[in-house]
């Protein structure tokens, strides 16, 4: 019995230490931004607004935001729309070799915005005259994004059956009709779960704007808070944690939205 | 409304899976037209192609005196209910009948005008705003009847239409479909495994084995003369019987005993011949006493149908089967004689029927 409650005791503090392992550190967020002179622990906060308006002074802070909003929105719709006509496409089309080639493009895709490939798409960046462009680095993240995206999609659209489509054929529909008709609100989960993780992938990006975007007026987010220091060179805790916390909100609100409403349904290679 | 003829339609899968075979099939206008067969036949091959689902790899379809062989689905005038209905689940029962119109460009308060008035007259007026997903399979499979009605198409094909429902509701929704049949007039060919369902709804019918048309003729045609032992053995609630024979003078020595030459062979056999002699279990009377021309042995299995009894019995150790009325049926063990109809037996020479 009383090994049976040292146990219990045991288990019980190990998950307790483990929790707070990640909790502290969201606490932190939560009260940093609050507090006036914030340092690394955590602490009630007096809650002052001061910080929040040295990031509304910053320069650069809430544009950087929006900046972020525009490259994970635009690169969403992209991936969105070109991985769906694609695993449409790969979907119902026999090709021979077709799933060789969706595997390959898996595995390269991890080259195209890895490290690996950095200074062949600066070059390629360059000569077309897309260096320092927010339509760039869109097309390159893009790029990146999609083979994966085009896996997800494609296991969706395999388990939609057939005769929907042939159904709408027979009545004359176009096969671009076909997809925005009946295969696309068939498969809005799973085109939700691309747009959420594209944001999301694209959101907490750093290596691609730092490297293809030098103008500071473009950068987003991921970049801006790498430059937030004081003048003696350390990181402020005032305008970090706020700008942490700014930084964090949007993608927490995006996921609940999106899982309120379509749920989420990732089953990677795995049939239904 | 059009008539649908088929000129030496082949359709080789890749591979070279032969589904269907130098067809020639012609179906007139406002006909209710059954194909039908075991699975594997290309009875649906054959719908699909109807439907330019699947492309012809020889020969000919025309439909209204317009050669659509080449055309695509969408342009052939044609509608098609498929077998799980094919109702798009994210749409409701409105939408779903409306989506033809849509494709046409129908406006909105039009084709919901029309939706209306197609669902009000198949009893779906409550309905209207369900999904899929909350009706019944009755309900789906007359959701599916109206969106094929809004189209106005000149010929409906439908593919297993009653495949999808149970029993019970699949004998009424047969009477539902020839009736609305008859009423529309909108030349039909259905596709069935089923040969109850063939016989009961269709007018005419063809029935097809391995890419080939092995009889095409009205109901009643295919039940009593059946033109080869394919179709005699394909057809019939209970299957019919055939068995070996040999001719004998002005009889047949069928599993040891003389039956008469049926009527339909009359002077067209020759001595000591071997054949099929086909009579259905129907046409064969059952009694206890010996008679002239009847097949003698001991019942080996009764068999409940409901009104009458289907009687096995050993005749030589050849199995014969009869149909005896609800009362007259025997016990197993009984001895038995089965007097074919001379008027409805039937002669097999290679497997083809055998008439003037």
């Amino acid at each position: 019995m009383t090994r049976f409650v040292a146990g219990r005791i045991g288990f019980y503090t190990l998950i307790a230490v483990l929790l707070a392992f990640f909790t502290i550190p969201l606490l932190w967020l939560a009260t940093a931004p609050f507090t006036s002179d914030p340092t690394y622990e955590v602490r009630m906060p007096d809650f002052t607004s001061e910080n929040f308006q040295m990031i509304i002074d910053h320069p650069y802070a809430l544009w950087s935001l929006v900046n972020s909003l525009v490259l994970a929105v635009g690169t969403a719709v992209l991936v969105v729309v070109l991985s769906a006509l694609a695993a449409y496409a790969l979907s119902r089309v026999r090709l021979p070799g077709r799933d060789a080639l969706l595997y390959a493009l898996l595995l390269l895709s991890s080259i195209i915005t890895g490290t690996a490939a950095m200074v062949p798409l600066f070059q390629l960046a360059i000569e077309l005259g897309l260096i320092d462009s927010q339509t760039g680095l869109i097309l390159i993240l893009s790029g990146g994004l999609l083979p994966a995206a085009i896996f997800m999609i494609k296991d969706f659209m395999d388990s939609t059956p057939k005769s929907y489509e042939e159904s709408a054929r027979v009545f004359g529909a176009s096969p671009l009709q076909i997809v925005r008709h009946v295969v696309v609100p068939l498969v809005r989960p799973g085109l939700a779960t691309i747009a959420v993780w594209t944001i999301a992938n694209v959101w907490g990006n750093f290596l691609m704007p730092f490297l293809l975007l030098s103008d500071v007026e473009k950068q987003p987010a991921a970049v801006i808070m790498y430059t937030l220091y004081t003048e003696g060179g350390q990181a402020n805790l005032k305008v970090l944690s706020t700008f942490g916390l700014l930084y964090s909100v949007p993608v927490v609100l995006m996921y609940l939205f999106v899982s309120k409403k379509y749920g989420f349904r990732f089953h990677g290679g795995i049939k239904r | 409304m059009a008539a649908i003829e088929l000129r030496g339609l082949t359709k080789v899968y890749p591979g070279g899976v032969k589904a269907l075979d130098s067809l020639d099939l012609v179906i007139p206008d406002g006909e209710f037209f059954a194909l039908l067969g075991p699975s594997g036949c290309g009875k649906t091959t054959l719908l699909r192609t109807l439907a330019g689902l699947e492309t012809a790899t020889g020969g000919s379809v025309v439909i209204g005196e317009r050669d659509v062989t080449g055309i695509q689905p969408g342009a052939r005038d044609v509608a098609m209910v498929f077998q799980d209905y094919a109702l798009f689940p994210h749409m409701n029962v409105t939408d779903n009948i409306a989506y033809p119109l849509r494709i046409k460009k129908v406006g909105k308060a039009e084709r919901q005008r029309k939706a209306a008035e197609v669902g009000a007259r198949l009893g779906l007026d409550q309905l209207m705003d369900r999904r899929p997903g909350q009706l019944s399979g009755g309900q789906q499979q007359r959701v599916a009847l109206a969106r094929v009605m809004a189209t106005q198409a000149q010929a409906f094909l439908f593919d297993e239409p009653l495949s999808n429902l149970d029993a019970r509701l699949r004998l009424e929704a047969r009477t539902f479909l020839k009736k609305l049949q008859r009423e529309l007039g909108v030349t039909t060919v259905f596709v069935t495994h089923d040969q109850a369902e063939a016989l009961a709804m269709a007018d005419r019918m063809a029935i097809m084995e391995a890419g080939h048309i092995r009889q095409i003729g009205t109901p009643a045609e295919v039940f009593q003369r059946p033109a080869n032992t394919f179709v005699a053995a394909f057809i019939g609630s209970t299957p019919m019987n055939l068995l070996d024979a040999a001719v004998r003078g002005d009889t047949l020595e069928v599993a040891g005993c003389k039956v008469p030459v049926p009527v339909s062979a009359e002077g067209l056999l020759t001595e000591g011949e071997r054949l099929v002699y086909g009579v259905r279990p129907e046409y064969t009377t059952y009694s206890a006493e010996p008679a002239e021309g009847s097949l003698g042995g001991r019942v080996s299995i009764v068999e409940n149908l409901g009104a009458s009894h289907l009687v096995t019995l050993e005749v030589n150790d050849v199995a014969v089967q009869a149909v005896v009325p609800e009362g007259d049926e025997p016990a197993v063990g009984d001895e038995g004689f089965a007097a074919p109809r001379r008027d409805r037996a039937l002669v097999y020479r290679d497997g083809e029927l055998v008439s003037a």
